[in-house]
């Protein structure tokens, strides 16, 4: 069909033949873009229901019993009415934290490692490629694995969660970090290279602080994401209904850990309070999603 | 990669600056070897899990022999555990997740790259990224307190309506549960859909200005710009995207165990009757296992580590030879 469009050349009289000829061809494209925004809706309808139902049943808990539902302990009774996920929001704070503070430098040395020292080297793709299989371990495995090497000897605690948290941070922040290490122009290390600088100093004082809006965006995702994590925090944090600050020691507690027991309990209360401990969680990575967005942001502006 | 520039390899510049200058020496070495450990923790953490994951499992392995993969009957008071019916509930939930986040993250990547402007693309990009943020507790909670509760009257419609098809038949049988493989399978397609859009993104984008140039000024429409250029180009990736999309929903625990409605020995192709998958039955069975039982988890998260991780080499594999074979055209 195209063909016997591109085979008549001629002149001004055809082209209205033309239009009436390409018209199924046009309208098929036309079909083709909104079956492919409808797939866009699609997704935005749950969305729109999840977001609603944690919006509508959530915050009226939260705000019910408003400073309350921050400070007060969890109650024991499932069936005793009112608020409490003090324990668990800072227990998913300490906790993420704590895996924040383990993965993101860890994971950021790995990207230097693989971006300013390995390149192409063998070693280095080896760790590329494994990094990225990485990603794919489900949590709970990880969760399993952290089990039998800390928590069958150090018993439950916070750190417990967060190792396991961090062993799923680790690979999302080094391949983050590479991708914006990669975007640093060759220029400014020849430039400190020319100025007698070490490699080591050139890196810490001129490739990082270069990168580092896009990394630190970079690691508020993944930060993001942990937070949200149960699955790891099952085996490895126990399940406080007091407060615990201290990450090192004795059981604690975690806000999507609160949500999933809380979900499969009969109570209303105890259900109420899973929809509570939701909103609190959606609302903590979104308000990290967007610093991360801000960041992000002005990088693109100061570079643009 | 730098060897193509016209002026000197920075790195030989870093080495030269090495050897002329006496003092700091130490310091850029033991900062050197940091960024190596560094580099090397992947590894350990990766071996770690494969040992302890083998280690602790050969107990429940050596009890049931091959039957531990082949046997539907799990029983905990009879010391036998066989998770041939949890492997299917894997699979099978992540495999209906697939059909229904596929098409659905295909369009919205292809819109998002090829389609939409500027703004639009932003603030689409931006709801899908939003998405991907909803931990997935969130979406189990939201799947067993609302979703599944809305369900009763749909299922029982597609199960009357479809009874005696030759296929869809089968699909969606007789008995329907509100917590079934379909709607974890539901539950599972929304949660992966954010990823799968963003790996598929990242590859049409590899696409060549050029290639989508030539198409539309050979008088291709949008459409035809769309299957003639951009879909050949990154197919192979495509590929990859959508089997590691397959690994992150086998994966996945809380969603599913809160959805699934926790049946035994449940192999059919009935979407719309309860099974259960390996992560839901280790979180929810763990708590009052004994030693065996243990065992036998672990060996099943053993299970479940192979299978996502053969998934995942093979679609990084994938994925990397069509980004660099593209990277070579353009």
């Amino acid at each position: 069909m195209s063909i016997s469009t591109l085979e008549s050349p001629t002149a001004a009289p055809d082209l209205p033949d033309l239009r009436t000829r390409r018209s199924w061809r046009s309208t098929k494209s036309h079909i083709m873009v909104v079956l492919m925004f409808l797939a866009f809706l699609v997704i935005l309808v749950p969305l729109m229901f999840v977001m609603g139902s944690v919006i509508t049943r959530g915050a009226a808990i939260v705000f019910r019993d408003f400073p309350a539902w921050f400070t007060s302990t969890i109650p024991v009774r499932e069936r005793a009415e009112g608020p409490g996920m003090g324990p668990a929001i800072v227990g998913t704070i300490l906790i993420t934290a704590t895996a924040a503070a383990i993965a993101i430098p860890l994971g950021v040395l790995g990207a230097v490692y693989l971006h300013e020292y390995g390149k192409q080297s063998k070693p280095a793709r080896t760790i590329r490629f494994l990094s990225t299989v990485m990603t794919g371990v489900p949590s709970i495995v990880m969760g399993l694995f952290v089990y039998v090497v800390f928590t069958l000897r150090f018993g439950l605690s916070g750190l417990g969660g967060s190792l396991a948290l961090s062993c799923l941070m680790l690979p999302v922040v080094i391949r983050t970090s590479e991708e914006m290490l990669r975007l640093v122009p060759d220029h400014l290390r020849e430039a400190s290279y020319a100025l007698g600088t070490r490699k080591a100093r050139t890196i810490t004082s001129v490739v990082l602080p270069s990168a580092a809006p896009g990394v630190v965006s970079g690691c508020l995702l993944a930060v993001a994401r942990a937070a949200g994590e149960t699955a790891p925090l099952l085996f490895t944090i126990g399940a406080a209904k007091k407060f615990n600050w201290n990450v090192f020691s004795g059981p604690n507690s975690a806000l999507s850990y609160q949500i999933f027991q809380n979900a499969f309990s009969s109570k209303l209360p105890a259900q109420e309070r899973g929809w509570g401990a939701a909103f609190t969680l959606v609302a903590i990575a979104f308000l990290f999603t967007i610093v991360a967005r801000i960041v992000t942001g002005r990088y693109q502006k100061r570079r643009g | 990669m730098t060897a193509t520039m016209p002026h000197s390899d920075p790195d030989a510049l870093g080495d030269l600056a090495h050897d002329l200058e006496g003092s700091g020496g130490n310091a850029d070495r033991s900062f050197k070897g940091l960024a190596y450990a560094a580099g090397g923790a992947v590894l350990v953490v990766l071996g770690l899990v494969a040992y302890t994951m083998i280690s602790r499992s050969t107990d429940a392995l050596q009890h049931m022999g091959l039957d531990f993969f082949t046997s539907k009957r799990w029983s905990p008071p009879d010391q036998i555990y066989g998770i041939l019916s949890y492997i299917w509930g894997t699979v099978f939930t992540a495999v209906i997740a697939l059909s229904l986040a596929v098409p659905i993250s295909l369009g919205i990547a292809l819109f998002v790259t090829q389609v939409a402007p500027q703004w639009l693309k932003r603030t689409m990009i931006y709801v899908i990224d939003l998405l991907a943020v909803v931990p997935s507790v969130v979406f189990g909670l939201w799947g067993f307190l609302v979703f599944s509760r809305h369900l009763d009257g749909f299922y029982g419609w597609l199960s009357d309506t479809f009874d005696g098809w030759p296929v869809l038949g089968t699909l969606f049988g007789a008995n329907p549960q509100t917590r079934s493989f379909m709607t974890a399978g539901i539950i599972l397609a929304i949660m992966i859909t954010p990823i799968v859009v963003s790996l598929s993104r990242e590859v049409i984008e590899t696409t060549p200005q050029h290639e989508k140039e030539a198409a539309l000024a050979l008088g291709a429409t949008k459409w035809e710009m769309i299957r003639g250029s951009v879909i050949p180009h990154s197919k192979g990736g495509l590929v990859g995207a959508v089997m590691l999309g397959l690994g992150r929903a086998m994966g996945e625990t809380i969603a599913v165990a809160l959805t699934i409605g926790s049946a035994t020995g449940q192999i059919t192709l009935n979407a719309l009757s309860s099974g259960n998958s390996m992560p839901a039955v280790i979180t929810a069975e763990w708590g009052e296992a004994d030693a065996l039982k243990k065992s036998a988890l672990i060996a099943m998260a053993m299970t479940l580590f192979v299978m996502t991780i053969v998934f995942n080499m093979a679609a990084t594999t994938v994925v990397n030879r069509s980004m660099r074979r593209s990277r070579g055209a353009a």
